[in-house]
């Protein structure tokens, strides 16, 4: 085994452990205990979107072993559907927790600071999206594409970051720090190795 | 609503800033009635009336109690207390989410304007531990509060309202 393929095992059992570890703190939470099923699947939901936000740059920076070239960017659209059915999923189970509470957070009313972050990141997610979707057809020049695409995608990893950060009461403060690290510095380091800036 | 969160940061920012006034009107004397004169009503926050439920119950305690709900009820202006005014209070506790009807209560103020209610232990819902109270009766201006625990440890949490007459 050559120093990169060992490399990138242990970024498996680096992104596998993170991953294992924020659902493990998240579903102990004590305060799960008064909590409705469908309010605990939403917080669930937002965990599992932050580790496919992690899963997304080392697939696309084929950071992991066995995974590379086509069936990389392959797995990274699957991703990307599996991130936005998360984050529906998230959002739908909290409206019905608290409509009101979703709807001042979705018409930028919120008194929480954090719900802007999750809401702008979640639009941008959407768009991000929409137009990978729009792309299988719709010839959108290739450069063109990695530069705003490395842009939206840092942008939904910085804002969703501080969205997770800033909530109290769903994750476990050292895991959901870790897994937030790991993703900022994953980003960042895939924008950098495939030289989208 | 620096009465709402009172920390040693902002109690020494908020003593600086007495000081100041205090040096440039030559003594407290002359400024504390001055500012009693304007008390500034209490505006209502964001998301303050969220899972609001009218006419919540008048009680001795929401369910099993353990956490107090305390605080002020005054006049604009002049910052007279009121008595027997009717605070409604509802949180996400230990006993229910904020939606379900055992988690609202009511409680009347008394001779000296002040109340307490005690509630379950408010705990982290929608990433914040906070609670909700609201004045919502005929004589004054209606006023919907959400107030933050400065720690989701915290066992109480005290709350002034400053009301305008209707």
């Amino acid at each position: 085994m050559t120093d990169r393929n060992s490399a990138r095992v242990w970024i498996w059992i680096a992104l596998i452990s993170v991953s294992v570890w924020s659902l493990i703190d998240a579903a102990s939470s004590p305060l799960l205990a008064y909590r409705d099923p469908i309010y605990i699947a939403a917080g669930i939901a937002g965990v599992v979107a932050m580790i496919l936000l992690l899963a997304q740059p080392l697939l696309v920076g084929e950071a992991l072993a066995g995974i590379n070239g086509r069936p990389a960017r392959r797995v990274h659209r699957i991703c990307g559907g599996a991130l936005i059915a998360s984050v529906v999923l998230h959002i739908v189970a909290l409206w019905l927790t608290s409509p009101p509470d979703v709807v001042d957070a979705l018409t930028f009313s919120s008194p929480t600071p954090f719900s802007l972050w999750g809401v702008l990141a979640m639009w941008l997610l959407i768009a991000t999206g929409f137009f990978a979707f729009l792309r299988l057809w719709w010839r959108i020049p290739p450069r063109l594409w990695r530069r705003v695409h490395g842009a939206t995608g840092l942008l939904i990893v910085s804002f969703s970051v501080a969205h997770a950060v800033l909530i109290d009461g769903t994750m476990g403060t050292a895991s959901k720090i870790t897994l937030c690290a790991f993703t900022l510095l994953a980003t960042v380091i895939t924008l950098r190795k495939r030289r989208i800036f | 609503m620096t009465h709402l969160k009172q920390t040693r940061r902002r109690f020494i920012a908020s003593g600086t800033s007495l000081t100041g006034a205090a040096a440039l009107t030559g003594t407290f004397g002359v400024m504390t009635p001055a500012h009693a004169q304007t008390l500034a009503p209490t505006p209502s926050m964001r998301g303050g009336a969220n899972n609001y439920r009218p006419d919540a119950p008048i009680v001795e305690k929401i369910g099993g109690g353990g956490f107090w709900m305390t605080g002020s009820v005054r006049r604009v202006g002049d910052g007279a207390p009121l008595e027997g005014i009717r605070i409604q209070v509802w949180a996400h506790t230990t006993e229910g989410h904020e939606r379900d009807p055992h988690s609202h209560g009511a409680t009347l103020t008394q001779a000296d304007g002040t109340f307490r209610l005690e509630m379950p232990q408010i705990v982290p819902a929608f990433g914040q531990a906070h609670g909700h109270l609201a004045y919502d009766s005929d004589e004054f201006e209606t006023v919907f509060l959400r107030p933050i625990l400065e720690r989701s440890s915290d066992t109480s949490l005290n709350v002034g309202f400053v009301l305008t007459p209707a």
